[in-house]
């Protein structure tokens, strides 16, 4: 099958018209997702076969108009005309309308219809339709529109095969709408004119090409009539009795929704009875000021607990379950020092880690899917915008930040729940400021050894608090900078439908979670598995055959005491981390990290801890030579950082260090999965460089200001 | 005033109100995304709900309920309907 022979049929809509529900009834599991080169947006494709003939389908993004005012409408937009470089041109578009929402879904319509491509309607929700008492009249509307109106209920099959059937012979032969916008009426009024004026002389013109020329579009009439004086005269006097008219052209919104209006009360008389009283009284109780609110926080309590904790046990098995596949393999490797290392601590770490996103990121999807299929999340958005919408956000960023608080991959992968491109970067852009739990073992170590022993347990508890709220308070300043700055693009205002509530369609929600869950393996998945390699690499090299020998050489000479409290493997270890690059960058980088009080044991520790700060108690284990197995509740890792030294004898750490290196480890982007998921997201390493520069930057400079007043403070 | 007609802006509208689009100012440009989505000169809404923390406001419209922030549609003249 070649691309180029294969037809392309685009679902194009308003958001929320039931496109994607119909892509997945159309396409079933022959999904592709990809990107639109340079943008964010994401390009979902997919095939059918039907009667012995096939087509591809693409799921155009939700367009509330044709006329584009954000980069992501633009590439829709782009896409539904066929711009080159987005997709192949599309044969066919099927509109589809939500039966209803009959009048913006027809404005839109009206658009599409005037741009001239060939359409078929399918027209989606006839069954609330059905359920609440109004019949449409679907004869008439496809009448009135000029095309083919198949009504589909995609979760339930119907009327799939009359569309896939209509498709072909619309692919076959195109249908454009027989459709006379006639939308202004000083226009109308001047084209009726013309028409009649070039009637007399027996000039037989469509109004089309009358309208396209009073409108300035074309000049072909004037062409015509030039040899006729009189008659360009009347078009010219026409036109300038036009240029009076404020918005003359046929895109003012009012014109447009006036038509609309007709339309739609010719098909379906009544709308009143559209008001759905099971929404009504559910949103009662649920958009109230009292009860809406206890219980958007007990969703949100079980969205989090759920991440939090269900992902654990999931994720545990999965590190044991590359552990155990590492026993297995390492028999058959143990001869070759450097594949034993490359194999098991490089490449079977790095899918590893991979894996590990998956509980959260299903569990997360699952949640989002379901509260979308219900209507929740946009009434949760609705009682969240403005608490969100003053630091630039809105409503429904609470999802992906407060995800990212178990974990930025799947919160930044959340933002997609973000209407506007502006404001989903932006939420890409902090959500790893928010405190995840990779970060909590750092907190209870160094809390555990310089707080609780000089203040208590209380303080222990306010210092932890302290530092989860850390990064929630740098992510305000940082949006209302980000936004004023550095994100371009006019803000649209925030504008949100709340849909009647439903039960959610179950493949729908498996279909979001599984491709999700895939796109990451695929994309940000390689990227990880590649870093891992290279970090890897860094820890490994330089490595001689007499290096292991040279260091139990050296174990013998240290004093006996020192023996005692340090094993010989977690000697060599250590010994071999410091001589690798990593260990020598390490000490090379010492200087530009003494004004944070850190030595090269620390900032090695922070290097290492670049790729995942999940690793940070471990690699402190190996600094500080107790071997790499230790926890954060280890007292020999504890008593070993509370006595470690600086070579003239001073602490290492006290207090304050202890919480600069706190605040570092809670503002840094130390996970190369956040960064590959950045990457995947906005589809451009811009992104996550910028990302990583700024959350570095921002982490050292507030490590050196908290070590500087505390030795201001204490003298 | 706009015509005989007693106008108020649009973020004054309390819950419970019924309102009718007098005018929508041609000169903010943040105001077409509100037109597209049908709040056009002529469209007759219902305040339906005003979120917890006082905006945004959610308004029954053309057959559906559509949210939006006051403070962002400033510059859309309504006249109540008694
Ligand atoms: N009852 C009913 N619900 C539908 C129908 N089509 C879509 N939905 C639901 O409407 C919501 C939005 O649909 P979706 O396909 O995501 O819309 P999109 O934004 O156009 O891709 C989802 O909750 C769907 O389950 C339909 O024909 N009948
Ligand atoms: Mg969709």
């Amino acid at each position: 099958m070649i691309a180029t022979d294969t037809r392309l049929v685009a679902l194009v809509g308003n958001p929320n018209a039931g496109k994607t529900s119909l892509f997945n009834a159309l396409t079933g599991a022959s999904q592709r997702v990809g990107n639109y080169p340079g943008v964010t947006v994401e390009k979902v494709t997919g095939h059918v076969r039907f009667e012995g003939k096939e087509f591809d389908v693409i799921d155009v993004p939700g367009l509330y108009s044709l006329q584009p005012q954000s980069a992501d409408e633009e590439v829709a937009a782009g896409v539904v005309h066929g711009e080159p470089g987005l997709s192949q041109k599309p044969d066919l578009l099927v509109c589809v309308l939500d039966a209803t929402n009959l009048e913006r879904n027809l404005f839109f319509f009206s658009q599409l219809a005037e741009a001239g491509h060939p359409i078929v309607v399918a027209l989606t929700m006839t069954d609330l339709l059905a359920k609440h008492g109004t019949p449409i009249d679907q004869a008439r509307l496809s009448r009135l529109l000029g095309v083919d109106v198949i009504p589909v209920v995609a979760h339930k099959g119907t009327g799939i095969k009359e569309l896939e059937r209509a498709i072909l012979d619309n692919l076959e032969h195109p249908m454009v709408p027989a459709f006379d916008v006639g939308l202004k009426p000083e226009l109308d009024a001047q084209v009726d004119a013309i028409a009649e004026r070039l009637a007399r002389d027996a000039f037989d013109v469509e109004r089309s090409t009358i309208r396209d020329s009073l409108s300035g579009e074309s000049t072909e009439l004037d062409e015509r009539l030039a040899p006729f004086p009189e008659l360009s005269e009347a078009l010219e006097e026409a036109r300038s009795s036009l240029a009076s008219v404020p918005d003359k052209g046929c895109t003012d919104p009012a014109s447009r929704y006036n038509w609309a209006a007709r339309i739609r009360r010719q098909v379906l008389p009544d709308a009143s009875l559209k008001r759905i009283r099971t929404s009504d009284r559910i949103d009662a109780l649920l958009i109230n000021r009292f009860t809406g609110m206890i219980v958007f926080a007990a969703v949100m309590f079980v969205v989090f607990q759920s991440i939090y904790t269900l992902a654990g046990p999931l994720m545990d098995g999965i590190g044991a379950g590359f552990e155990w596949l590492g026993d297995l393999i390492r028999p058959w490797l143990s001869g070759v020092p450097v594949l034993e290392s490359l194999v098991i601590d490089g490449l079977l770490t790095g899918v590893g880690s991979v894996l590990t996103f998956l509980p959260q990121i299903i569990i997360l999807f699952l949640f989002i899917a379901i509260l979308e299929g219900t209507g929740y999340l946009a009434r949760a958005a609705f009682l969240m915008d403005r608490l969100l919408g003053w630091c630039g956000l809105n409503g429904r960023a609470f999802i992906p930040l407060l995800s990212s608080f178990a974990c930025a991959v799947p919160g930044i992968m959340a933002a997609r729940v973000m209407p506007d491109p502006k404001s989903r970067l932006a939420t890409i852009l902090v959500s790893p400021l928010m405190s995840c739990s990779a970060r909590l073992p750092v907190y209870i170590l160094l809390i555990g050894a310089f707080i609780q022993p000089r203040y208590g347990a209380l303080w222990a508890g306010v210092a932890l608090f302290g530092m989860h709220l850390v990064g929630l308070a740098v992510a305000i300043p940082v949006v209302a900078l980000l936004n004023r700055g550095v994100l371009k693009g006019r803000r649209l205002p925030f504008v949100l439908e709340l849909p009647p509530y439903q039960w959610p369609k179950w493949r729908d929600v498996f279909l979001t979670v599984f491709s999700r869950a895939k796109v990451f393996v695929q994309t940000a998945g390689t990227i990880i598995v590649v870093l891992s390699l290279v970090i890897w690499f860094l820890g490994y090299f330089p490595r001689s055959e007499g290096d292991e020998e040279r260091y139990r050489g050296e174990y013998t000479t240290l004093t006996s005491a020192t023996r005692k409290h340090i094993e010989e493997e977690n000697y060599i270890r250590q010994r071999q981390i410091e001589n690798s690059f990593l260990g020598r960058i390490g000490k090379a980088i010492e200087p530009a990290f003494l004004p944070a009080g850190f030595d090269w044991r620390l900032s090695t520790t922070i290097l290492m801890a670049f790729p995942a700060r999940e690793v940070v108690v471990s690699s402190l284990g190996i600094i500080f030579s107790l071997g790499g197995e230790v926890d954060e509740a280890n007292t020999d890792l504890r008593t070993a950082i509370q006595d470690a030294r600086w070579p003239d004898g001073r602490p290492l750490m006290n207090g304050w260090t202890a919480v600069g290196f706190m605040v570092f480890f809670a503002l840094c982007c130390q996970c190369m999965a956040t960064l590959a998921a950045v990457k995947r997201e906005t589809n451009s390493w811009k992104w996550p460089v910028f990302m990583f520069t700024y959350m570095t930057g921002l982490a050292y400079l507030a490590a050196v200001a908290i070590h500087q007043v505390g030795l201001l403070l204490s003298g | 005033m706009v015509g005989g007609v007693e106008t108020i802006g649009f973020s004054e509208l309390k819950q419970g109100m019924r309102g009718r689009v007098v005018s929508v100012d041609p000169h903010a440009p943040a105001l077409l995304r509100l037109q597209e989505m049908g709040l056009t000169e002529g469209a007759e809404f219902l305040v339906d709900k005003v979120a917890p923390l006082g905006d945004p406001v959610e308004i029954f419209l053309r057959g559906y309920r559509l949210c939006l922030r006051k403070h962002e549609a400033v510059g859309i003249l309504v006249e109540v309907i008694k």
